[in-house]
């Protein structure tokens, strides 16, 4: 195989396998996990809990009180790699091209040179979010082989996509195939590991909410 | 310098000077040290009477000529066209006077008076279907005379896209079971010289090489001179700025177009295009297809007309959303399986409940 | 005699629900919940990270629950859960968690991790593996009637004596009063001032109110060994006896984990609505003070502070009302770091003062309540949770602390004007 039908399969067949695992692991684990139902609460509650639960969605993306002295690697890191995560995705326009094309919608993208910045920032990111990973006690001790890979399969998109960019260590034609390829693995892994957070955080974090609201707890 | 060939361009209005520059523009353009670029005139000036010339024979397979037509009409005057004035062009079906047994009967005297010598250009892919019956020569089919032809040669050019990689016969479903000479002949030096038509300069400046240095310049993995393809159409494209700053033109007539915005979204395959047409452009340094406000096709690179269409942007997948339906509703089947499968046991185990008296706390 | 893993098991698989199931499959292991978590801060030992506390469960939700969890059970890449397993966790989901819920409200996911312990107890507790402590108090509660043994004359003695030393009758067992109030062994037995402060509060405001003999005690053991039948026979004799009074509200005393188990899990305990309403007595002298029932006169000038039950504030929303309270009798209120929504809990919640051998880590644990006291240096600490004070004066005494701890109800009572000389104006 060479480059060009390497290239040929990422952006071909690979991509419509990657898709459509995506698709199908999201609707089953979404189904597998909210189909378990739960009781419905007979106690009355302080207030309706109204839009708590949905208030707690987006509460929740703050630190909460006294928690960013207290593990600011964390949040700082975390944010950082997550935000630069999003830019890139969304707003480089290649991307955005490509969603265009599946979805039709569009909008503008940031300067490459912008979106190549953010890219080395969240790239430094991640590193820094791996090694608080293995050097803080807690982090290492409730960590497991999962934690490590996933790690590794979302960084090496973000790594590669840059790297074909910057015309480095590969070819463009090779870099880019691997890039698509990356994003494959990523998408394939991502309903069947913790990456599925992506989705249930809002489930999580609305379950949380609403049984809060329904305390009168301040949400 | 004097010599046989500063006679015939002096002829043709082409001066010493300019022969020697265009030597040293070819040196540079392979990256050669500047010496090499008089190593290079001398070599071909001196190139002695025509019975001592290096013969070349040129065979064309499944192919359009337009390799042929790209090197002759390069420019006029030709200075492309000056190698055929330092070599013995032996065998060539477009460009030699003589026909049928005439032309088979000069080619095996090449052959024979060069055995182990002769330089073989081929254009065109080789036809492996129905036993090469889709193209024959003198009765023979591409593959038998490849590999007769092959076998004295020196080294072979593979000239054009076809002949480097099968080219548009070998592109899918390749009715003809199109192939490269790569693919075929193993145990002799080839040089891939790819693009729908290559660029002439490419051409001469690889047999100049061959004809000053006896051998042939550094290739890349994919067998093609890395001084002509050792970087990408999008390193070298004026146009790089504006794919920079994120400036695309979205169709061929929008203001970005006329701007000459970047050509990236409307299927450019610049970046992943290893050829010099951005540097050394075409038709006598005039212009060049992005100069000329078209996306580069990929013609240089393998397997190009396969490559998911000429105007769909890189980043963009073939049509990866053919199967969601399908994945959709597996996903969707899973799911609920799995679900009612999850009620039952949480049923049963809600069934099988004994109710906890405080001796129940104890083992 | 009957407790095994199997029914362990069992009883977890009922247990889990779709929150579960969400809660874990969100969890990125971002360790966030252990700095949250008092236990961890104060010894340092990563086996405290609340989310690990939780390990056993999680690994039973994948294999029971996820088509590929079940996948790897059966080849084998997932150990099924052992009897050895929960006896080891036991320490690590009673000892060191006290339903505090401060993982919960940090948590970036929003996992309840809270939540998922008091489910993950309930299969403790049925596979044989609470801790003594918590099994003696439930049995008292069941048997006798009070985690702490005390009995119906226990009550109707401090009655008397609430009686002769103020001179205000205590109803008892009086169909159609207002409020039917309840009581913690704790108060019968350590804080007999609640009950004479419950008195002088409801006689000014004018409300009607009585004890119930056959339901006295609202702390509920059954809750906090995690066993939702034991803890079904214990709020059910404080339905009966309410509905049987017809009071419209049933009053949850000073104490935390009596409020949660009454207010947030008794409908579902019985699994029906309650007739009536439940109401901390905090919450009620809030409402009595924003009423204009509530009158004190005079304030303390010593310098208080409050510390907030965690099931009162934090998991049952009451955080400004007791801060109304405080302000109304004291001139020199001051806030610990971190007071109310996050307060720190006091390292005996959640059952875990009953547990022996807990005693040891619950001092080490108390560190933090330490260090947030030496913030603000009190004179003195008022609390609205009974056991929260029991923990509090422990750990206080133990770090050689002189710092009085009190109830806010008779804190507040003790401001209330002599009703006799005000019948006399």
């Amino acid at each position: 195989m060479n480059e060009m039908q390497f290239l040929t399969w990422v952006r071909g067949q690979g991509l419509d396998l990657a898709v459509s695992l995506f698709l199908l692991g999201v609707l089953w684990r979404l189904l597998e996990i909210y189909g378990l139902g739960r009781k419905k609460d007979l106690t009355a509650p302080r207030h309706a809990s109204g839009a708590s639960g949905w208030h707690t969605v987006f509460r929740r993306s703050l630190p909460a009180e006294s928690m960013l002295k207290k593990s600011p690697v964390t949040y700082i890191a975390g944010y950082t790699f997550h935000l630069g995560l999003g830019l890139v995705v969304f707003l480089f326009a290649p991307h955005i091209k490509l969603i265009q094309s599946l979805t039709g919608l569009h909008w503008p993208g940031l300067p490459s040179q912008f979106i190549d910045l953010i890219a080395i920032v969240t790239i430094a990111a991640m590193v820094v979010v791996l090694a608080d990973r293995i050097s803080k006690p807690v982090k290492r001790f409730i960590s497991t082989f999962e934690d490590w890979f996933t790690w590794l399969v979302t960084f090496l998109p973000l790594l590669t996509g840059w790297l074909a960019v910057r015309h480095l260590l590969l070819p463009y034609t090779s870099m880019l195939a691997v890039h698509i390829l990356c994003v494959e693995i990523l998408l394939i892994v991502l309903p069947f590991t913790k990456l599925f957070h992506a989705f249930t955080v809002f489930g999580s974090r609305w379950y949380n909410g609403t049984v809060n609201g329904h305390k009168g707890v301040v949400v | 310098m004097h010599g046989p060939l500063i006679e015939t361009l002096a002829r043709q209005g082409v001066t010493r000077r300019t022969f020697m520059k265009y030597c040293a523009t070819l040196a540079s353009m392979m990256a050669l040290p500047p010496a090499a670029g008089r190593a290079m005139a001398e070599a071909m000036a001196a190139a002695p009477s025509a019975s001592k010339r290096p013969s070349v024979i040129w065979l064309p397979f499944q192919e359009c000529t337009g390799c042929t037509e790209s090197i002759t009409r390069s420019h006029s005057p030709t200075l492309e066209g000056l190698i055929f004035d330092v070599i013995s062009l032996d065998y060539q079906e477009t460009l030699m006077a003589a026909a049928g047994h005439q032309a088979e009967e000069a080619l095996h005297a090449a052959m024979k008076a060069n055995e182990g010598k002769y330089l073989l250009i081929v254009d065109g892919s080789i036809p492996l279907g129905l036993d090469g019956a889709y193209s024959c020569i003198g009765g023979k089919s591409n593959l038998e005379t490849l590999k007769e032809v092959a076998k004295g040669a020196a080294a072979i050019v593979a000239m054009g896209s076809c002949a480097a990689y099968g080219g548009l016969p070998r592109a899918n479903p390749n009715p003809t079971g199109a192939v490269s000479v790569a693919d075929i002949i193993k145990d002799k030096p080839i040089i891939n010289i790819p693009g729908c038509p290559p660029i002439p300069v490419v051409m001469t400046g690889v047999l100049a090489h061959f004809l000053t240095f006896g051998s042939l310049p550094e290739l890349d993995k994919l067998g093609r001179p890395k001084a002509f393809y050792g970087e990408t159409i999008h390193d070298r494209c004026y146009r790089r700025p504006f794919y920079d700053q994120g400036k695309f033109a979205k169709t061929f007539d929008d203001e970005g177009a006329r701007n000459g915005w970047c050509l990236f979204e409307l299927g450019c395959k610049g970046p992943i295009t290893h050829n010099a047409c951005a540097t050394v452009k075409w038709n006598g340094g005039t212009s060049w297809p992005v100069e000329s406000g078209h996306g580069c096709l990929g013609c240089s690179e393998p397997d190009f007309w396969d490559g998911g269409g000429f105007y769909k942007a890189l980043s963009m997948p073939a049509n990866p959303l053919k199967m969601v339906a399908g994945a959709a509703a597996v996903g969707v089947a899973v799911g609920v399986a799995t679900s009612v499968l999850n009620r039952g046991k949480k049923g049963a185990a809600r069934a099988a409940h004994e109710k906890t008296t405080l001796a129940d706390l104890e083992k | 005699m009957s407790a095994s893993l199997e029914k362990g098991v069992r009883v977890l698989k009922e247990m889990i629900d779709a929150p579960i199931a969400s809660y874990f499959s969100s969890c990125v292991h971002c360790g966030l919940c252990a700095e949250a978590c008092l236990f961890y801060t104060e010894t340092g030992d990563p086996k405290y990270t609340p989310i690990h506390k939780l390990e056993p469960m999680r690994r039973l939700y994948e294999q029971e629950y996820t088509l590929l969890g079940r996948l790897k059970k059966m080849v084998g890449l997932s150990k099924p859960v052992t009897d050895a397993e929960l006896g080891q966790w036991q320490e690590l989901v009673y000892n060191s968690c006290t339903l505090c819920g401060r993982c919960s409200a940090v948590c970036p996911m929003g996992n309840d991790i809270v939540y998922m312990v008091r489910k993950f107890r309930e299969g403790m507790s049925a596979a044989g593996h609470a801790p003594v402590g918590i099994k003696g108090a439930v049995n008292r509660t069941v048997n006798i009637g009070s985690p702490m043994g005390v009995k119906l004359p226990a009550v109707k003695a401090q009655m008397k004596h609430v009686e002769e030393d103020h001179g205000i009758p205590i109803p008892m067992d009086v169909v159609g009063a207002e409020y039917l109030v309840m009581l913690s062994s704790m108060e019968i037995i350590n804080f007999p001032e609640y009950l004479a402060a419950i008195a002088k509060i409801m006689k000014q405001a004018g409300r009607t109110w009585t004890l119930c003999s056959t339901a006295f005690e609202a702390t509920n053991a059954g809750m906090q060994i995690g066993n939702s039948d034991l803890a079904r026979v214990i709020v059910s004799r404080i339905v009966e006896g309410a509905e049987k009074l017809k009071v419209k509200t049933v009053i949850s005393p000073e104490c935390g984990h009596a409020y949660t188990a009454l207010r947030w899990e008794g409908a579902n305990l019985i699994g029906r609505p309650f007739t009536f309403k439940v109401q901390h007595i905090i919450e009620v002298l809030g409402e009595f003070q924003e009423k204009g029932l509530l009158k004190t006169e005079g304030f303390e000038t010593d310098r208080l502070t409050f510390h907030d039950p965690c099931q009162l504030a934090r998991r049952g929303g009451v955080i400004q009302p007791q801060r109304n309270l405080m302000n109304m009798v004291a001139k020199n209120f001051v806030e610990m770091p971190d007071a109310g929504y996050m307060n720190w809990c006091c390292g005996g919640g959640g059952g875990a003062s009953a547990i022996e051998e807990g005693e040891e880590l619950r001092l080490a644990a108390f560190k933090k309540k330490k260090s947030q006291l030496e913030a603000v240096k009190p004179d003195r600490l008022v609390t609205a949770c009974a056991n929260c004070r029991i923990v509090l004066e422990e750990g206080l005494e133990h770090y050689q602390m002189d710092i009085p701890v009190i109830g806010l109800t008779e804190l507040i009572a003790e401001h209330i004007p002599d009703l006799a000389k005000s019948e006399g104006a």
